[in-house]
């Protein structure tokens, strides 16, 4: 995916960061900080909205930084759980764009592979544009290329430990034979994480905790942006092979051709 | 392995508060320092010497809960439906022998009781009760959750123990957590405060969450009542009974509560008294150990307390707490559990958090989650 801009389904995105809006300290923080980043998407737990309060705080701040909303299942623990919460979330917001998450382990939210690829199925069918949260697994992600999903959003580390790219090695396999954009998402801790995943030439990162969770959220943005647009610019410019060996000033084969 | 019964009996309070004694400052900053912490370290950051690193401590359990859980506090009260109780616990409002007028909310005064807590913008609620099985048993409660779950995003409870079926149908019927608290382990003891009733049974009581465990449930809360017994001992205890639930339900969520005897009608003296130092020690030492641990501060502590614990570990704390059934509208004069500590409003607790640079979260779950 050589291209310029970053296409999904039927949406072009400027921007190729993604916003978490957990953990914020305060709501007008969270959108200061969605404004900084300049992002186009932003996702939200279904868990967070009531749909019930025709005045829910969230969802106002989130809808007037112009992001498009992008509705995450956390808290389903099964395929069942969480496509119940795709259609509620369609429902509520309008949109039929989903965030997969499955984890049935609250301690580290570690997706399972297995309901991720299940309800990937099942929500393709339905009509949903589905991007799954997953283990950074090239074989998963072909079967969900074959399920029909939008995207692969493989982990760089567990979430919210802002250990970076854990994962390197099979990111690279995932984002040298993807057909559907590669976004990286979980344990981004710094700028430099996400630029160096833009640099292996993913087509976009997703980062919550290391903003939301940053002394100063609105700066911390700010130069995600700048990193994603640093890695991804270097990715386009065609970086130079990393290399470990001197190039010799008497080679060995020179006599071949004396 | 079937129940946490096995590892207790391995265990000794004496032995436990031996080693309590003889940790040495160097033991616990090694486990300070360590990467992954085990039960052992616990133990260290429990005790006495570890006071000395409090401060050391507070830091390192800002950062880790606000890594964890973000800078949220979420809010939820409790709605009592009930006094009656057949047990005999000597530090409680609701024993048997206090000869008070008991009430058990009907139907109707259930909703008018949800209706304030709606109006306070209660999406998480928990129900709690005193034992009563003949009124206040399984069917009792079926009822509660199937009229109250079209109000609320969360239901949790905290009543008598039940049987891993009775758990089942309740994690059917749309119950998200259950709560049940082990009091004190130390069994002697045990038997002297609560020396009547169901609740006499130890061993019952004891094996409660791997019940609540194999039904399914969502989440678990577990605490010691603190002021019966040494509190680092018991801490221990609880803290041992929450290492082997994770890894047996490794599905469920787990919390933490930290009840403080608060004085109620009838009831004894605390025999150990647990200053607030002690407390925060407690917490950090909790949140140090286990980084995933919901840590839950109710209206038992005062307010100075609760204004500072918000970005010190905690992540729910309850608000505008009534602790008698009916106590928000239907008869604000029933027999309380205890007394509360701090009797601000849902909405002053909502602006002491924001001003403590959090977010104060009223709903962060779904009923959409709750009895597939």
């Amino acid at each position: 995916m050589n291209n310029q801009q970053l296409i999904i389904a039927d949406r072009t995105f400027e921007s190729r960061l993604f916003l978490g809006t957990g953990k914020f300290g305060s709501l007008e923080e969270m959108a200061e900080s969605i404004i900084a980043s300049e992002t186009n998407m932003v996702t939200m737990a279904l868990k967070r909205i009531d749909s019930q309060s025709s005045e829910d705080d969230l969802l106002g701040l989130l809808r007037s930084t112009k992001a498009h909303l992008l509705p995450n299942t956390s808290g389903a623990r099964t395929a069942k759980e969480a496509v119940l919460a795709a259609q509620l979330a369609r429902e509520a917001l309008e949109t039929n764009w989903v965030k997969l998450e499955i984890h049935p382990d609250p301690k580290y939210l570690l997706p399972d592979p297995i309901e991720t690829l299940y309800a990937t199925e099942e929500l393709a069918k339905l009509g949903f544009i589905v991007m799954p949260y997953i283990h950074a697994d090239p074989v998963l992600c072909k079967r969900l290329e074959d399920a029909g999903t939008a995207v692969v959003m493989p982990l760089g580390a567990p979430i919210g430990t802002n250990k970076g790219l854990r994962t390197v090695d099979f990111l690279e396999i995932i984002i040298s034979q993807s057909n559907v954009p590669v976004v990286v998402d979980a344990g981004i801790g710094a700028p430099s994480d996400a630029a160096k995943a833009m640099e292996m030439g993913a087509d976009a990162v997703l980062v919550n905790t290391a903003i939301a969770v940053a002394r100063n959220p609105i700066n911390m943005a700010l130069a995600f942006k700048e990193g994603v647009i640093a890695g991804r610019r270097a990715y386009e410019s065609g970086l130079g092979a990393i290399g470990n060996h001197a190039k010799a000033s008497s080679p060995l084969t020179s006599f071949l051709f004396e | 392995m079937n129940s946490f019964k096995d590892i207790f009996e391995n265990y000794h309070w004496d032995d436990i508060k031996a080693k309590l004694e003889t940790v040495t400052l160097s033991d616990v900053e090694n486990s300070l320092q360590k990467s992954t912490k085990t039960i052992d370290d616990f133990l260290n950051f429990l005790s006495p010497v570890a006071a000395q690193k409090l401060e050391l401590m507070a830091q390192m359990t800002q950062k880790i809960t606000q890594k964890r859980f973000g800078k949220t506090i979420q809010l939820y009260a409790p709605l009592y439906l009930s006094n009656e109780c057949q047990n005999i616990c000597t530090y409680c409002g609701f024993s048997l022998d206090n000869s008070l007028k008991r009430k058990t909310l009907s139907s109707t005064e259930l909703i008018i009781e949800a209706m304030a807590l709606k109006a306070m913008e209660v999406n998480h609620v928990l129900l709690v009760s005193g034992e009563a099985n003949k009124t206040v048993g399984l069917s009792y409660f079926l009822t509660a959750v199937r009229l109250l779950k079209p109000h609320f995003a969360n239901i949790s409870i905290e009543v008598q123990p039940l049987s891993e079926e009775e758990y089942q149908q309740l994690h059917d019927e749309g119950v998200n957590a259950v709560l049940v608290y082990q009091e004190t382990y130390h069994q002697e003891v045990y038997k002297e405060y609560h020396p009547k009733g169901k609740k006499s049974n130890f061993n019952f009581r004891l094996e409660t969450p791997d019940r609540i465990g194999k039904a399914g449930i969502h989440k678990m809360g577990l605490g010691v009542l603190l002021g019966l017994e040494d509190w680092r001992v018991d801490s221990f205890f609880n803290a041992l009974h929450i290492d082997y639930l994770q890894k047996q339900y490794w599905k469920s969520k787990f919390s933490v509560s930290f009840p403080r005897l608060r004085p109620a009608e009838g009831i004894i003296e605390p025999n150990f008294i647990m200053e607030d130092k002690d407390l925060l020690q407690l917490i950090c030492a909790y949140r140090i150990w286990n980084e995933d641990l919901e840590i839950s501060i109710s209206t038992r502590e005062n307010e100075k307390f609760r204004n500072n614990i918000i970005s010190l570990g905690a992540t729910a704390m309850s608000a505008g707490s009534k602790t008698n059934p009916g106590g928000y509208v239907v008869d604000p004069e029933s027999l309380e559990q205890f007394e509360t500590s701090d009797e601000r409003s849902m909405n002053e607790m909502r602006s002491i958090i924001k001003q403590a640079g959090y977010d104060p979260v009223m709903k962060d779950w779904d009923s959409v989650y709750s009895g597939i």
